[in-house]
């Protein structure tokens, strides 16, 4: 009973820091690039970037099924690195959620990096700041709100994913049994009781991540960064 | 003025609107003002300058070259500092931190400006611990001054650093600007649209009007020039440098002698004896007599003899320059009273100056 309760939220907590912190990584430069260019690629690349936000999760999950599979090109490639498949493991299911998470990352930095605006990076190139050098000490302190916002979206985004999971990792209990595919579950078995704990922990929570980032938001607004 | 005591600065280069073609070669000492309305390509050419902005053409700077046809040095390896209209100062570091922030990056053997010499040049001690969003537009403009100067550059470039700022809080970074012209060797280049600045604290003047330079020369000589091409505004003016010789506390007046004559100004309480002035007599408030004439209201005559007569500046106005001994003045009359008293090149003549303005 016990073990039913916390596999898939440990599970869920895992799946969501790993993509949390693998899309920090990736958004980053995406989300500056964004910010920053003027080339002809940004609205293309943008719109890709926002794809997941329109499209429903289960093309989503269906197209990454086909190409993580044992024909598409990226399995293809999985297999011969001796990796094996990528559906129905946690590893696919890391993959498919940096994926459908990325405009939750990449959205509130570009933001973020936008309100910096020019005139303080110019400023430190002035005071002899390379490009590495002014990113680092003046784009990301004064873009720290948008990281945060960036990190607690991408997070509570990825413990609410249903579909995608459906889709390419099925309810392997351990391996890719999440949340949101657990309460399913309990439903789908008129375990009312089960179904109710897990839902209810998710309103909560999910209630907290919102306050928490108004919250910041509002911060921000009123912290007269100029 | 050779190649390694210079700044020259060539840029060719039409951005949307508006076209900037200029050649100049600039002293490597002292405050060059960069004059002209907004619009006429001033800051464009600043930022041009520091590599902000980029533009075809070569600058130089005191033999070093920061642009050529072939390679432009980034902003960050160039030996400049650059304070802005916007002073930006970093909201997420205190005054300290700020203040370091270029001084941290520059080698220590570079070091030419020490961190506690430029807190104390701008005042600043007492606020090295607070965050600029409790500074005064003043105090903000002080740190962005102090923090450009403690990475001790060959360069100093300066965008209408005055112009954000209200009256009060010119007057207060008005003198600090003076110390660092008088302590410093660095050669500055200040950017303003207002006359008065300019004639308080440069010693050479370039005038820009649509991208291109219409005037330029050292500063004296520049603002009484009869074919400056600011010559028809209603701030048209000579400047003249002098020494406060007297003072008259019962009348509150103050005897000032320049290079050709004497003026008695109002006195201000700052003034002493002995100090070093400049002031400004505007063509407008210059008449002039054939005569002494000192049965008038008007207290400061002064004898001048007429050098060049600009008939038409605009309907009906003529603008007359004076030498009075060497230091040239203008005086803007109407074309009828040019006529009526016969005025003409050589003529000994008395200015009748109704007002005459301390700027420093």
């Amino acid at each position: 009973m016990f073990e039913t309760y916390w596999d898939p939220v440990w599970l869920t907590l895992k799946l969501a820091t790993t993509t949390t912190v693998l899309l920090l990584l990736i958004g980053t430069p995406i989300a500056w690039w964004l910010a920053r260019t003027r080339h002809w690629l940004r609205q293309p690349i943008a719109a890709v970037v926002a794809l997941p936000l329109v499209l429903p999760p289960t093309v989503l999950g269906f197209y990454l099924l086909l190409v993580m599979g044992p024909e598409g090109w990226v399995g293809q490639m999985t297999q011969s690195l001796g990796i094996g498949l990528l559906p129905f493991t946690f590893e696919g299911l890391v993959v498919a959620s940096v994926i459908y998470s990325l405009p939750f990352t990449v959205q509130p930095l570009q933001n973020a990096f936008e309100a910096v605006g020019e005139g303080f990076m110019e400023v430190a190139s002035t005071l002899r700041a390379a490009p590495w050098d002014r990113f680092l000490f003046v784009a990301v302190p004064l873009a720290r709100n948008g990281f945060l916002t960036a990190a607690v979206l991408t997070f509570a985004h990825t413990i609410g994913e249903f579909g995608v999971i459906l889709m390419i990792g099925g309810n392997i209990p351990g391996e890719t049994k999440v949340l949101s595919v657990a309460i399913y579950d309990h439903v789908e078995s008129l375990e009312y009781t089960e179904a109710h704990w897990l839902s209810a922990g998710m309103v909560v929570f999910s209630f907290v991540v919102l306050v928490t980032v108004y919250a910041l938001n509002g911060k921000a607004r009123s912290g007269a960064i100029r | 003025m050779t190649a390694s005591n210079t700044i020259r600065a060539r840029f060719q280069c039409t951005f949307p609107g508006f076209g900037l073609d200029v050649d100049l070669t600039l002293p490597g000492t002292g405050i060059t003002g960069l004059f002209g309305h907004s619009g006429c390509g001033k800051t464009t050419l600043l930022r041009c300058m520091a590599g902000l902005q980029s533009a075809p053409g070569t600058m130089t700077v005191l033999g070093e070259p920061w642009q050529t046809e072939t390679f432009i040095r980034p902003v960050h390896k160039r030996p400049l500092a650059y304070v802005f209209q916007e002073t930006h100062l970093f909201p997420h570091l205190n005054v300290r931190k700020n203040l370091e922030f270029g001084y941290r990056r520059i080698p220590a053997g570079d070091r030419q400006i020490g961190f506690d010499d430029a807190v104390r040049w701008l005042g600043l001690e007492s606020h090295l611990d607070r965050m600029p969003v409790g500074l005064s537009g003043g105090e903000r403009q002080r740190v962005a001054i102090a923090r450009a100067l403690l990475t001790s550059p060959r360069l100093l470039l300066m965008d209408e650093p005055l112009s954000a700022l209200d009256l009060n809080s010119k007057q207060e970074i008005l003198p600090y600007l003076e110390r660092l012209h008088d302590t410093l060797a660095i050669p500055i280049i200040y950017v303003s649209h207002s006359t008065e600045e300019v004639a308080r604290l440069a010693d050479h003047i370039v005038m820009l009007e649509e991208g291109r330079v219409v005037a330029q020369g050292p500063l004296r000589d520049t603002l009484a020039g009869i074919d400056n091409p600011f010559r028809v505004q209603d701030d048209a003016g000579a400047l003249l440098e002098g020494q406060i010789i007297d003072l008259d506390d019962h009348w509150h007046l103050a005897l000032f002698r320049f290079d050709g004559g004497q003026l008695w100004l109002r006195c201000d309480h700052r003034l002493k004896t002995g100090d070093q002035v400049r002031v400004r007599v505007l063509a407008r408030d210059v008449s002039l007599a054939l005569t002494e004439n000192p049965d008038q209201s008007i207290q400061n005559l002064v004898p001048a003899v007429i050098d060049q007569i600009d008939p038409d500046v605009a309907p009906g106005i003529s603008l007359v320059r004076l030498l009075a001994g060497p230091t040239p003045l203008l005086s803007r009359l109407t074309s009828r009273a040019v006529a009526q008293l016969g005025l003409a090149p050589g003529m000994n003549v008395w200015m009748q100056i109704r007002s005459v303005a301390l700027i420093a």
